[in-house]
């Protein structure tokens, strides 16, 4: 019975990771069609973020939901300006040039604080079910998890901002008629997903060891993610972390962590084989 | 070419569905050997997706297509081009980066050596009058002559059946009476259907005329008898009206 | 035709003479590492080949490469002869590449999710035969030795003569060898009516299948054939070092076959070798400096050609010299000048 409760627990834990490590890229690539390759690499950044403002005594709390979204969130913009606005509609474009713009920032962050792994201590501290140890600090990730798809949730449905976006994705030349100038909106999602990505290095930060290679850890999870989950953002995110993450985790149980992730991305190669738009486009039609 | 022959070809319910909506309503259609038959009908009358099912783009949600007593509802594309239906899409669709000689070039080589392909492509460059242009890339030509490189590739596989859509758009007067010359000599030994949407194209090469109407068929008679006919000019009419 | 074909020759020819020489040229250190250009050269052909010609871009050209190494090590340490070792590290990468590509092209795959597929891949075997460390994982007498990887695998030896091992001038001549002579060989499957037709797939893959070629079948032999090489390619590098180790298979080295390929030129042959030769040399000068790190140059050099010169390095400058040609040749014949100098496609090089 306690081993039940831990491993549901390690489950949960599992699924919100996922949903962390890619809403911010199901954003980018739901609503702009963008494939961010760099997209590991702003989960590193936000950790830094958290790891470097907590080294300076800054709160760590504000540290993780509101420096490291901030940051990132600012060079999310920063390259949507400088990079990705002259490559809209050259989808292999994009793909090249955001991977060799996750080797520069790689290779930015190494020369800058050099190639070490750095860590924060992990707040709240733990607790006991039986014999087994749990953290509190899993608890928040699932309960943050759920809050985010919440909020995000209700931004497209209920601002204005997220039904210009919304129309944008949709028919950019009729926005832009109605008077919304389209490359604002991009580079404002471009931003809330850089934002979003970058929370998530922040919260993970406490849990994983902060280095500038940390990132290629997360870009292809976050990626068959996304893909698993198809262009709904939400049901989309949703629904594919949780298989992969029930996946990842009782397959991380029974045999090792490694081949846990082994078994995900073979699941996830015969997932997009199956439904090559996601399971959202199955089974979630016209959600969000 | 009586009507008693067996059909070339031959639909029955023919139907595709696009989520909710109907874009062609169990048709049956019915193509004698050599025969040249027009489609006409007003945008969004379901022709160039009955040529897309015809092909094998479009796989049909229901109904059955028979060609010279075959089933081909559902094949690839592939598979049904070597059985002998060549198609020139509505929009044209070659090898823009290859130039003129490789495109046709490369539709005469599946069934034949390389030499004999040659000979084809040179045959055919002739037949659309692009001799002179055959070393420049197709993506460089007009729109009217990169339909004749579609045309010419469609003649070099050599297909019993030939499906042309709308051939004559955007073509000037005289690339249209060329164009109308080039589809009666193909006719001499093949048959064809030709979706058009210009009349006085159809009256230059129409022998009989089916006309769809959402989705459907509305009538299918000689030329002239469909050219008059009330219906079908309400059908037209009542489009030229929000044109 | 015939001017490019003597061209052609003498590049060739002049190709072959500089192999030759090098080793009276070169000291023996630059020799070795050119080596090691010239096995990568290969990988680079891999996915030069499938990505401009076949339109098929992999992320995971590295699934293939790591297999043929690892593949080769096994089959070496097994056999003690290097010559059915090699037939394996090309065998076996065909193989996985063609269940991969029935896998995908028959299933419809589409082009962005068969990248974001071929990353998986790669990504599977790194992390499989990262967690080989231990005893209970060895293939005959081949220990795979997890992250660790396999050390001393024996290099080449004169064909089913295991004691005749290749000294360093031999495996140069080897891998540049096996470099030209893959080079050749593509260019003529490309100049074969095979080549031709998987160029007409790339270019509209409708259009080739409604006259009735199969596309699928089209790409997985186009795919099967990138496997193969990127597994000799795999070989080579193997042979180079004595040694492999998971990163074969990794993310860093995937990027760099994309960065070379990009930088060199896609829809040409000899883009690729010259982008993954220049680039692993502006890597390896970096490495000795290290007043700059890799990543950073890299990442910076491949966002510069895709804003910049998304064309790459060879097409551009073989427009530049047509361009001149051509003004040359007006100036020179004002008879033909009416007669324009048609722009040749990038596939149809």
């Amino acid at each position: 019975m306690d081993l039940a409760a831990v491993l549901t627990l390690d489950v949960l834990s599992g699924i919100a990771t996922l949903v962390l490590l890619s809403l911010g890229l199901a954003v980018i690539f739901g609503m702009m069609r963008i494939i961010n390759l760099a997209h590991g690499e702003f989960v590193m950044l936000g950790a830094y973020a958290t790891v470097l403002s907590a080294n300076a005594g800054i709160n760590i709390w504000i540290a993780m939901l509101v420096i490291a979204p901030l940051t990132v969130g600012a060079i999310g913009i920063v390259i949507e300006r400088c990079l990705i606005r002259f490559l809209y509609g050259r989808l292999v474009d994009t793909m090249l040039a955001t991977w060799g713009l996750s080797l520069f920032i790689t290779g930015a962050v190494t020369t800058a604080f050099g190639n070490t792994i750095q860590g924060v201590p992990t707040p709240l501290g733990g607790f006991e079910i039986g014999d087994y140890r749990s953290s509190y600090y899993t608890l928040f990730l699932v309960v943050l998890s759920a809050t985010l798809l919440g909020l995000v949730f209700i931004f497209l449905r209920r601002t204005r901002f997220g039904l210009v976006s919304r129309a944008t994705m949709q028919n950019p030349g009729m926005t832009a008629a109605l008077g919304v100038n389209p490359n604002r909106v991009y580079m404002q999602t471009f931003g809330i997903g850089a934002a979003l990505t970058g929370l998530a290095g922040g919260v993970l930060a406490p849990v994983s060891g902060v280095g500038p290679e940390m990132g290629a850890a997360f870009v292809a999870k976050a990626f068959i993610t996304v893909v698993g989950g198809g262009s709904a953002i939400l049901a989309g995110t949703a629904s594919s972390s949780s298989v992969f993450g029930f996946i990842n985790q009782t397959g991380s149980y029974f045999t090792t962590p490694v081949f846990g992730e082994v078994i995900v991305f073979l699941s996830a190669i015969v997932l997009i084989r199956l439904l090559p738009q996601g399971i959202s486009a199955r089974f979630f039609k016209g959600s969000l | 070419m009586t009507d008693t022959a067996a059909p070339l070809l031959s639909t029955r319910s023919l139907t595709m569905l696009f989520g909710g909506v109907v874009a062609v309503d169990a048709v049956d259609f019915s193509l004698a050997p050599g025969e040249l038959r027009c489609l006409i009908g007003p945008n969004g009358a379901g022709k160039s997706t009955f040529f897309k099912m015809l092909s094998g783009q479009y796989v049909p949600t229901a109904g059955e297509i028979t060609f010279r007593s075959r089933s081909i509802a559902g094949s690839a594309p592939h598979e049904i081009a070597r059985l002998g239906i060549g198609i020139k899409t509505q929009v044209p669709n070659v090898f823009n980066g290859l130039d003129v000689h490789e495109n046709i070039w490369l539709a005469a080589r599946r069934r034949n050596s390389p030499s004999t392909a040659r000979r084809i492509a040179r045959d055919i460059l002739e037949r659309i009058r692009l001799s002179h242009r055959s070393m420049v890339p197709v993506g460089h030509l007009s729109h009217g002559q990169r339909q004749w490189v579609e045309i010419g590739m469609v003649l070099a596989g050599d297909p019993e059946l030939v499906l042309l859509d709308e051939p004559a758009a955007g073509m000037t007067d005289e690339e249209t009476r060329l164009t109308a010359e080039l589809i009666r000599e193909i006719n001499a030994s093949r048959a064809l259907i030709i979706v058009e949407h210009d009349i006085q194209f159809i009256r230059m090469i129409a022998d009989k005329v089916t006309v769809f109407h959402q989705g459907g068929i509305l009538m299918e008679d000689k030329a002239d008898t469909v050219l008059k006919d009330q219906r079908v000019r309400d059908v037209y009419l009542g489009k030229k009206e929000y044109a | 035709m015939a001017v490019k074909t003597a061209a052609q020759l003498t590049a060739l020819i002049l190709a072959v003479v500089a192999i030759a020489a090098a080793p009276m040229l070169l000291d023996l250190f630059d020799l070795i590492e050119l080596t090691l250009f010239a096995s990568m050269a290969v990988l680079a052909l891999s996915l030069g080949f499938i990505w401009g010609f076949g339109g098929i871009l992999s992320f995971g050209q590295t699934a293939f490469f790591g297999l043929g190494g690892y593949a080769y090590a096994v089959a070496a340490i097994n056999f003690g002869d290097s010559t059915p070792a090699i037939l394996l590290a090309i065998a076996l990468p065909a193989a996985f590449a063609a269940l991969l590509g029935y896998f995908t092209f028959y299933g419809r795959v589409s082009d962005v999710y068969f990248s974001v597929i071929t990353l998986t891949v790669t990504l599977i075997l790194f992390n499989v035969v990262n967690s080989t460390a231990g005893d209970e994982y060895r293939i005959g007498d081949a220990a795979l030795g997890g992250f660790n990887g396999m050390p001393a695998v024996p290099t080449f030896n004169m064909p089913f003569d295991p004691a005749a091992v290749l000294e360093p001038e031999a495996s140069w001549y080897v891998a540049a060898g096996t470099l030209v002579a893959v080079y050749v060989l593509l260019r003529l499957l490309l100049a074969s009516s095979f080549g031709r037709i998987a160029v007409a797939v790339k270019e509209n893959e409708v259009r080739a299948s409604l006259l009735g070629y199969d596309p699928r079948l089209i790409k997985l032999i186009v795919f099967v054939i990138g496997g193969a090489v990127a597994g000799l390619a795999g070989a080579l590098y193997v042979n180079w070092g004595a040694f492999v180790n998971p990163t074969i298979f990794g993310l860093a080295l995937s990027a760099q076959i994309i960065i070379w390929v990009t930088i060199g030129g896609l829809g040409t042959l000899i883009g690729p070798v010259v982008g993954c030769i220049l680039v692993q040399y502006i890597v390896s000068r970096i490495g000795t400096q290290q007043t700059f790190n890799a990543n950073l140059i890299l990442g910076a050099v491949l966002i510069g050609f895709v804003l910049l010169l998304p064309r790459g390095l060879m097409p551009t400058l073989q427009h530049i010299a047509t361009q001149a040609g051509s003004r040359l040749a007006y100036m020179f014949s004002r008879d033909n000048a009416g007669r324009a100098i048609a722009d040749r496609p990038a596939g149809a090089e």
